[in-house]
């Protein structure tokens, strides 16, 4: 997202304004937010980078639409509503679920980072879609046990178990 | 681990020795790691909760770590014990008011923790005396390899280790140092102090106490962006820039009392003191306010050569070298000791707010006043 003032530089301060009902948002880069006197507190608490980001009735066409509102994570059937609430993700794969939601809001508690640097597991870490499958058979697994299924679940906990051995391997 | 047998005395990591240790009480070091292939905790049933547990608590309990450890669970745990590992900041205040299976592996020298169920499945960390982060990262990487080599790490190429929260993504890394900074709030520049650190995308906490100006005048200083930086580049920012400024701004504050305000330094010492020697009632916080000053005094002293008249007087009151009988392990173990927990786990049973005041008020009565008669 481009700075509103200069229109050159990446804007890393968002501010959003309530003004009698109306609602604006300002995206300024470091250099113009300090000509314009605007000072940012650099640690924001989570609660308000969400209601910053979540509670703004979407304009921006990128988090725009419905379906924003309505998209489920398949995994773990986590949704905006619920970030909103508790602050924390439902599982790994929501990152990506919710990649466009959280973006921005990941840049912000960042410093405006995108990306990891640093220590990387030794191992290779475990593909998506083998730990959605892996997800899956928990869930169903947890529904066995709630119906006291023990049968269906010791299948599923063997499945899971095998699945498990093949990526340590 | 007996928490009886560690309830009578301060973490090594607490007893006032390292480098710097005038101003900087403790560094320590946590990594937010989660399993792969399990939901994040907010999403666990308790069955899936007890499963990651158990995973967790035998792949770390089968560790050689060079001390031994021991693990206690924390949904089994009284509210008393729980509390206790608080004040020892051996598990966080989340941990101890969480739901559900959780627990935590605990060094027997309380320099290495693991809290398993936290926020999320598991956050080590390593702590150490004084300023050593460059020791602590050293240690805890060691301990998270490990680890890895018998677990699956949430773990994506673009974002790094996946947290519960994102404010925790990337490295997964908290770096936290304990300073001491009584001489910045007696001068009124605390609140600089604020603004400076979060002009360099710190937080600052303050530590046993209500608000942010912490009664014990103890702050944790730690990094905000854990995301596109290496851990090791955090430590050296730590090690080389932000410690020392602030280790040079508590100082020049010291020297300034010194210099200006004699008077005003030596009330506060005196008065702190006087209280301490003789008071019958004395709540925590306020404990902690005046044992603050007598360690501003005893430091004084031994790193800057100060002489005034209360300086000298606790200096003589404490002895020195072979005979030496208080020192700033005494006032931690008193700082330490007299938190509400401990109070009641080293009484024997709970006791209520008044009799914990007038406790607290004898056990500091004594430990000060014993050594006036002997020495
Ligand atoms: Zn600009
Ligand atoms: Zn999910």
């Amino acid at each position: 997202m481009q700075c509103q003032i200069c229109n050159k530089n990446e804007a890393t301060i968002h501010l959003t304004e309530i003004s009698s009902g109306t609602r604006t948002e300002m995206h300024l880069c470091e250099n113009c937010a300090a000509e314009q006197n605007i000072t940012v507190k650099s640690h924001i608490p989570i609660n308000e980078l969400l209601s910053g980001l979540l509670s703004v009735q979407p304009t921006d066409e990128e988090i725009a639409g419905p379906t924003l509102e309505h998209l489920t994570c398949p995994n773990c059937g986590f949704t905006l509503a619920q970030f909103r609430k508790e602050g924390v993700l439902g599982c790994p794969y929501d990152y990506e679920v919710f990649e466009s939601v959280l973006q921005p809001l990941i840049e912000k508690a960042h410093d405006g980072k995108k990306s990891h640097c640093g220590k990387i597991p030794a191992s290779t870490p475990i593909d998506a879609k083998k730990q959605m499958e892996i997800m899956s058979l928990r869930r169903q697994l947890d529904d066995a046990v709630r119906s006291e299924d023990y049968e269906l679940a010791a299948v599923l906990r063997d499945k899971i178990n095998q699945n498990e051995k093949q990526q340590t391997n | 681990m007996e928490l009886n047998n560690i309830s009578n005395n301060i973490n090594e990591w607490f007893d006032g020795s390292g480098p710097l240790c005038d101003i900087v009480i403790s560094s320590r070091i946590r990594l937010a790691r989660n399993l792969a292939g399990h939901k994040f905790l907010s999403r666990c049933s308790n069955i899936e909760k007890a499963e990651i547990l158990e995973k967790l608590k035998s792949a770390i309990m089968a560790l050689d770590i060079g001390d031994e450890i021991s693990y206690i669970s924390i949904d089994k745990a009284t509210s008393l014990n729980r509390n206790l590992l608080v004040e020892r900041h051996l598990i966080s205040r989340h941990h101890a008011l969480g739901k559900g299976p959780r627990g935590v592996v605990i060094s027997n020298r309380e320099l290495f923790t693991a809290m398993i169920n936290e926020e999320d499945h598991l956050r080590i960390q390593v702590l150490k005396a004084g300023c050593q982060l460059a020791y602590c990262l050293e240690q805890i990487n060691k301990i998270d390899d490990m680890i890895e080599k018998k677990v699956r790490y949430a773990f994506s190429p673009r974002l790094g280790y996946l947290t519960a929260c994102p404010t925790n993504l990337g490295t997964g890394i908290r770096i936290s140092v304990m300073l001491h900074l009584p001489a910045l709030k007696m001068t009124n520049q605390i609140e600089k102090f604020f603004n400076a650190a979060r002009d360099m995308n710190l937080t600052v906490r303050g530590l046993y106490g209500e608000g942010t100006e912490a009664a014990s005048d103890l702050y944790q200083l730690s990094n905000q962006v854990s995301l596109g930086v290496k851990e090791s580049d955090i430590v050296r920012k730590f090690e080389s820039s932000v410690i020392p400024e602030v280790v040079e701004y508590e100082n020049a504050a010291r020297k300034e009392l010194l210099s200006k305000q004699p008077d005003v330094l030596d009330d506060k010492i005196s008065r702190a003191l006087a209280l301490l020697q003789n008071a019958h009632l004395i709540s925590s916080q306020e404990a902690l306010f005046l044992l603050s000053h007598l360690r501003l005094g005893i430091n004084m002293h031994d790193y800057m050569g100060a002489s005034t008249p209360a300086i000298k007087k606790l200096h003589d009151l404490c002895g020195q070298g072979q005979t030496r009988q208080i020192s700033i392990a005494t006032i931690n173990k008193l700082f330490m000791l007299t938190l509400p927990a401990h109070l009641q786990i080293n009484y024997g049973k709970p006791l209520e707010p008044n009799d914990r005041d007038i406790l607290r008020a004898k056990i500091i009565r004594s430990a000060l006043n014993q050594e006036t008669q002997s020495s």
